[in-house]
């Protein structure tokens, strides 16, 4: 009688997971939809989310020695709580150009790395706010409605739309996104003036110190700028009433930079000319007086996803995290400012 | 010059339309009915027509309009208008360009970014309540798209100008190479087609270009290629650009003008890889009055025996 394991083939040997350098996730990036595998390759994924137990104890029990966290501007907030309970991590990588969701002051004061998605989807993000624009102004996604409804036929041309050459943009955040922004506006012959935390020396557009003085000398504000205790909620009815009766917003950014009861006040009321969003302070929700607007263009925080963004992410991701592990610098490392 | 008869073709401007009642004694084509009563009442004293997209001087109109002296088109397109008649007759014809080439550019580019990055789609996914139920999908990105544009003029030029700024490498097929530009050129549109992702309509409606994109073009753009079209509907074989995006030959399509405007091919309707626009390329405000200014003057120029602004024959 040959015994059963006598006829189990042997094993191969395999990379054992737990030889690969740990990383936690407390929950899965969006970027983990199409390329997860390319991450597993090359590190043990400590996955909170997949976890029965509670986060923290997760944590205390399965990352105390993990060096290095992916997250993303979805899931929990990184906040001190959670950082405190991991003893070794010095690395944060965050598939977001924005760090809002996490706690930089404990950061900076634990000595951790954080590194971001860079530039990697600048002209993606800047790609669709110029959209956004143009379809506010020209009525895209409001004529192609007409159209589809069987309305030109019946009930005739659709209204005029307003010109975008000549007309003066105000960038909000002149980074990274906010410089793409205007590279392209400018080639609509639009006249770029911009407000940002700092004057920028390689662009001779003109700077306004406040962002309300920008609004009272733009027809269009572009939201280009990161979520801080500074920037919430900035932009508000005072600079709404600024922008004027047929200025146009365009917000690319974060909701909350927004007040957004305010913006949908104003754009019911007739304060504002219309907007295009991408963001929202309560995403997924959206408020519902938007839906009843023609003047308003909506966006499921969809700017960075294009196969091209996610593919040059996932580079740069696993690009920071071999960096770290091999100690060599960090490819798209956050400096403080 | 209130002794002047104007005739305007169609109701496209009540700005126009004001400002040739102030001017001169205008007489609209479409306040009769049948056509014929007009022609008995009026046909004699119209020295001057206004026409349009929809309504231009045709072969007809010009020959029962004895004393007609000067067709001011209230576009740039020519192709309502019968210039060789006109030219045989000694009859001047002016249009309306430079004035809405920003315009139409911006409409070209907005359908660009619309069909490529879904914009329409998104608004549309948002509004029937889809977000909370999961995040959109990945599209293609814009910016690097290689663009081939059909007709590098003054519309051409602009939308290459434009799509630069994205980075997006700029071919074209046009009458003549411009050397000036640093654009690749193509001596015919298969090729132009073969080597461009998205390409761009925006010539002149002519005999020669009616139909210049058809099924072997169609074909040479392929099931990633984007079509646009902010010339005329004539310039595309229609019935094949519906078979093809219904089929999946075609990438997507951004219209802004179809063959037998207002009507549009019901069956484009379900299509999330399209973006119809009901030719609107110059329909701003700001445009539309520039474009109704240089008509009048045009016309005062021609009656006060100055030299015309835009004059094309």
């Amino acid at each position: 009688m040959a015994s059963d394991q006598a006829s189990t083939p042997p094993r191969l040997p395999e990379i054992q997971s737990h030889d690969l350098p740990q990383v936690i996730v407390l929950h899965p990036p969006p970027v983990f939809n199409y390329f997860k595998d390319l991450f597993s390759k090359k590190f043990h994924l400590l996955k909170a989310w997949e976890s029965s137990l509670p986060r923290h104890e997760f944590l205390t029990n399965h990352a105390h020695s993990a060096q290095a966290m992916l997250c993303s501007g979805t899931g929990p907030p990184i906040s001190a709580d959670i950082i405190r309970l991991l003893p070794s991590l010095s690395l944060v990588v965050t598939t977001s150009a924005g760090l809002n969701h996490i706690d930089l002051t404990e950061c900076r004061n634990r000595g951790i790395s954080i590194a971001n998605a860079g530039e990697v989807f600048s002209e993606d993000v800047a790609d669709l706010a110029v959209g956004l624009l143009i379809d506010v102004f020209r009525k895209v996604s409001a004529s192609d409605r007409y159209v589809r409804h069987g309305l030109w036929a019946t009930k005739g041309d659709y209204p005029l739309g307003s010109k975008l050459g000549g007309k003066r943009i105000g960038i909000v955040g002149l980074g990274s996104i906010g410089f793409q922004v205007a590279k392209r506006l400018q080639a609509f012959g639009c006249n770029i003036s911009y407000n940002s935390r700092k004057r920028k020396d390689f662009v001779s557009y003109p700077f306004y110190t406040n962002v309300c003085e920008l609004a009272a000398n733009s027809d269009v504000l572009i939201i280009c700028c990161g979520l801080t205790e500074q920037t919430r909620h900035m932009i508000n009815r005072e600079v709404l009433l600024a922008l004027g009766k047929e200025g146009v917003i365009v917000n690319i950014g974060r909701g909350a930079i927004i007040h957004e009861k305010e913006l949908v006040q104003c754009l019911v009321q007739g304060e504002i000319g219309g907007a295009g969003l991408d963001v929202f302070e309560n995403e997924p929700d959206v408020p519902k007086e938007l839906f009843e607007l023609d003047n308003v263009v909506l966006a499921p925080h969809m700017a960075v996803f294009t196969t091209e963004s996610f593919k040059d992410l996932c580079d740069l991701m696993i690009g920071n995290l071999e960096a770290f592990f091999s100690k060599k610098p960090l490819l798209s490392l956050v400096m403080n400012e | 010059m209130d002794s002047i008869t104007v005739l305007m073709t169609s109701p496209m401007s009540d700005y126009l339309e004001k400002q040739l009642k102030d001017r001169f004694n205008l007489v609209k084509l479409w306040a009769y009915s049948p056509k014929t009563d007009f022609f008995k009442h009026n046909s004699h004293s119209i020295r001057a027509v206004v026409g349009n997209t929809k309504i231009g001087a045709d072969a007809e109109l010009i020959d029962s309009l004895p004393e007609l002296e000067i067709v001011s088109s209230y576009s740039v397109g020519l192709d309502k208008i019968d210039l060789r008649k006109c030219q045989e007759k000694g009859i001047r014809v002016t249009n309306t360009p430079d004035v809405l080439t920003d315009d139409v550019a911006d409409v070209a580019m907005g359908l660009m970014l619309a069909v490529t990055r879904r914009v329409c789609e998104c608004d549309r996914f948002v509004r029937r309540g889809l977000w909370p139920k999961g995040d959109f999908r990945l599209t293609n990105k814009f910016s690097g798209m290689q663009v081939g544009i059909v007709g590098l003029g003054r519309i051409g030029s602009a939308i290459a100008k434009r799509a630069e700024a994205f980075g997006c490498p700029i071919s074209y097929y046009s009458r003549s190479e411009k050397p000036e530009t640093n654009y690749k050129y193509f001596s015919n549109i298969i090729d132009l087609a073969v080597n461009c992702q998205i390409l761009v309509v925006a010539c002149a409606l002519t005999e020669e270009t009616h139909h210049i994109v058809n099924r072997e073009v169609i074909d040479a753009l392929g099931p990633e290629g984007i079509l646009i079209n902010i010339g005329r509907g004539s310039h595309v074989d229609e019935p094949e650009l519906v078979s093809a995006l219904l089929e999946g030959r075609l990438g997507g399509a951004g219209l802004d003008v179809y063959e037998n405007e207002p009507e549009v091919p019901e069956q484009l309707f379900g299509l999330e890889n399209v973006v119809l626009m009901p030719h609107v390329g110059s329909d701003t405000v700001e445009t539309t009055d520039a474009m109704a200014d240089l008509v009048i003057k045009n016309l005062e120029a021609h009656f006060l025996k100055k030299p015309l602004l835009t004059p094309v024959v």
